[in-house]
């Protein structure tokens, strides 16, 4: 029972509270518990909020039963998510809970308000279990630049689960979550989903407000969901969507009703017929793991077998997206970061000189070592004499990959098939002295970003018996028909040897062998 | 492509408000010098006819009434200062007496 409980999806978790089969209760101390059990090996999670998230489930239970005798009507008009355990990548303000963004410049820090989105899934009635780990303000993509702790892929303990979510991924990948939040300003759900074989998308720019989320690259940064199904991550995504007063960047188009009406099972398959895929050559760039590119040719392969139909395609700018990302987003995060001066709270030096040397102080030691480069390079980028050369450069050949994007969707294509990291999870370190490297891990999911676009990463496969990312990335405000393609390809999956599999290392994160 | 000269780091860092030490200075010259040469590249793009873009999904300007809402209290908006004087945040002095006049 306990097992089956960690496994449950959230829209399973939801029918058996409607249904009395199981109680939120159950559900949290089964998570609770194996969190105890498994989190000093994993290290996925920064705060936990155990006690209150019990008293919150008790609660749950009592209006579940209390309407249960009220009928089937009753039921379905309780609150969405009403029981189901979310985690909160720690860059999602809450009241009450330490934000840290995952750097020692927010130590201490106990946000006063809620972001949108927080109360937004507190009104839907989701249990929030805690915060999550990531890279220092979401910089990096593997999670090892984390200010507190390092976290593991539940695949293999000795290897990173992607980032700069990585504590959100690896929380529901270990089934320590049913559901959780990122943030993706250049890959940031979409490659730890796919290194660590979940769900994750990153939905349009403006689909869903970024009022209290702690702000890294503001024309790129979206909060998204992830999940162990395209349905459950549609759900979470309908409960955070919509235009918020409070963020002048969120867009007032209306959230997709269809979210809630995934088709599943030999439904979602057989919409897959007609459907038109693009498949860009230039996603496949040298370096590409053998492993990753074969998983994801097959996947295209039962696509096409499905009765899509695929043609080959070129985005001919993809080869310079790394380079404008990598001016534009430090650039936008020098000045974000500019409010970190240890005066109106996080971490202080100031002492016993004048305001500059508290300044330098509390910069200098606050932000860890990516922070600084990205501050120096986007300061620099920004400087008097190179912002024609560099960022205003960068804002020209952004519209250029804007446009090839667009190409695609005016020759009526229904989405982009891609793989969405160019490897599967990689050891600890091996990335660590070499920022361009690292820089490269996010090749397939940049220029997403850099045209507002949405995307998603869902599983379709194991290399060296690490999962593999299909990438799929549609039209602006396509994320239903995103998700409902992702449910297709789950269902021609379904009977897939890997697909049941639990993370590899799982069992021995608890010690047990 | 020119490299960046350590006194050049210095100044960036120095306009970042980033006390750094020597190592680390260093250290960054040597990172921010590589970064560079993949920057260089976009030099080979021909945007001579091309605008640019701050943002590419264009939002309509959204205004609203200019009308107070509830907000944070006092006690709320200081519970992170790193130093408090009764309702206020406590900073550095920032002029020196010597300077006054």
């Amino acid at each position: 029972m306990s097992a089956d409980l960690r496994r449950a999806t959230a829209t399973q978790l939801r029918a058996g509270y409607r249904s009395g089969e199981f109680t939120s209760v159950e559900v949290v101390e089964t998570l609770l518990a194996a969190i105890a059990r498994e989190d000093a090996a994993l290290g996925a999670w920064l705060h936990l909020r155990g006690d209150e998230v019990r008293r919150e489930a008790a609660a749950a239970d009592v209006t579940y039963a209390a309407t249960r005798t009220a009928g089937a009507a009753a039921l379905n008009a309780l609150p969405p998510l009403l029981g189901v355990p979310v985690a909160l990548k720690d860059l999602v303000n809450m009241i009450g809970t330490p934000t840290t963004a995952g750097s020692k410049i927010l130590e201490g820090y106990i946000s006063p308000y809620d972001a949108t989105i927080a109360a937004k899934l507190k009104a839907a009635g989701a249990l929030i279990l805690g915060k999550t780990n990531m890279d220092e303000f979401a910089m990096g993509s593997s999670t090892e630049f984390s200010a507190y702790r390092r976290t593991v892929n539940p695949w293999d303990r000795e290897r990173v689960p992607g980032g700069s979510s990585g504590g959100s991924a690896s929380a529901v990948a270990a089934l320590h979550a049913p559901l959780s939040i990122g943030s993706d300003t250049g890959g940031s759900i979409r490659q730890p989903a796919s290194l660590t074989g979940i769900t994750g998308m990153k939905p349009t720019y403006g689909r869903v407000s970024r009022y209290g989320i702690v702000a890294f690259a503001s024309s790129l940064d979206q909060i998204g969901p992830f999940a162990r199904s395209a349905q459950d991550a549609a759900l979470l995504l309908h409960t955070i969507a919509g235009s918020d007063p409070r963020d002048a960047t969120s867009s007032a188009t209306p959230v997709d009703a269809a979210l809630l009406k995934l088709p599943q099972g030999d439904q979602a398959a057989s919409a897959l017929k007609g459907k038109r895929f693009a498949l860009p050559k230039e996603y496949f760039v040298a370096g590409m793991e053998p492993g990753v590119e074969a998983a994801v040719r097959a996947a295209v392969a039962a696509l096409q077998s499905a009765g899509a139909v695929i043609d080959e395609v070129s985005l001919p700018t993809t080869e310079h997206a790394l380079a404008t990302y990598y001016i534009v987003a430090p650039a936008e995060a020098s000045a974000n970061l500019a409010r970190y001066d240890g005066i109106r709270y996080g971490a202080s030096k100031h002492g016993g000189g004048d305001l500059l040397d508290g300044y330098l102080a509390t910069r200098g030691r606050g932000f860890g070592p990516e922070v600084r480069r990205r501050i120096m390079l986007g300061t620099y980028a920004l400087s008097a004499g190179f912002y024609d050369a560099y960022y205003l450069k960068a804002q020209k050949v952004r519209t250029l990959i804007a446009r090839d994007f667009d190409r695609i969707w005016a020759a009526g294509y229904d989405a982009i098939v891609a793989p969405a990291s160019p490897s599967v999870a990689w050891k600890f370190g091996a990335k660590m002295s070499d920022p361009v490297a690292m820089y490269l891990a996010d090749a397939c999911t940049i220029p997403t970003n850099m045209a507002g676009l949405p995307g998603l990463s869902t599983p379709c496969g194991l290399s060296e018996g690490l999962p593999v990312g299909l990438q799929l990335i549609g039209a602006p405000w396509s994320e239903a028909g995103l998700l409902s393609i992702a449910a297709g390809y789950e269902a021609l999956s379904a009977n897939a040897p890997w697909r049941d599999q639990d993370p590899t290392d799982l069992a021995a994160l608890g010690g047990a062998a | 492509m020119s490299k960046l000269t350590r006194a050049e780091v210095e100044k960036v860092a120095a306009l970042a408000r980033l006390g750094l030490t020597s190592d680390e200075v260093e250290k960054l010259q040597g990172d921010l010098n590589l970064i560079l040469e993949q920057w260089a590249r976009l030099a080979e793009v021909d945007t001579s006819s091309v605008p640019a873009s701050a943002q590419t999904i264009v939002q309509p300007m959204l205004l609203r009434d200019d009308t107070p809402r509830p907000s944070l209290s006092v006690d709320e908006a200081l519970q992170n200062a790193p130093s408090r004087s009764g309702d206020f945040v406590r900073v550095q002095a920032i002029l020196s007496e010597e300077a006054d006049g």
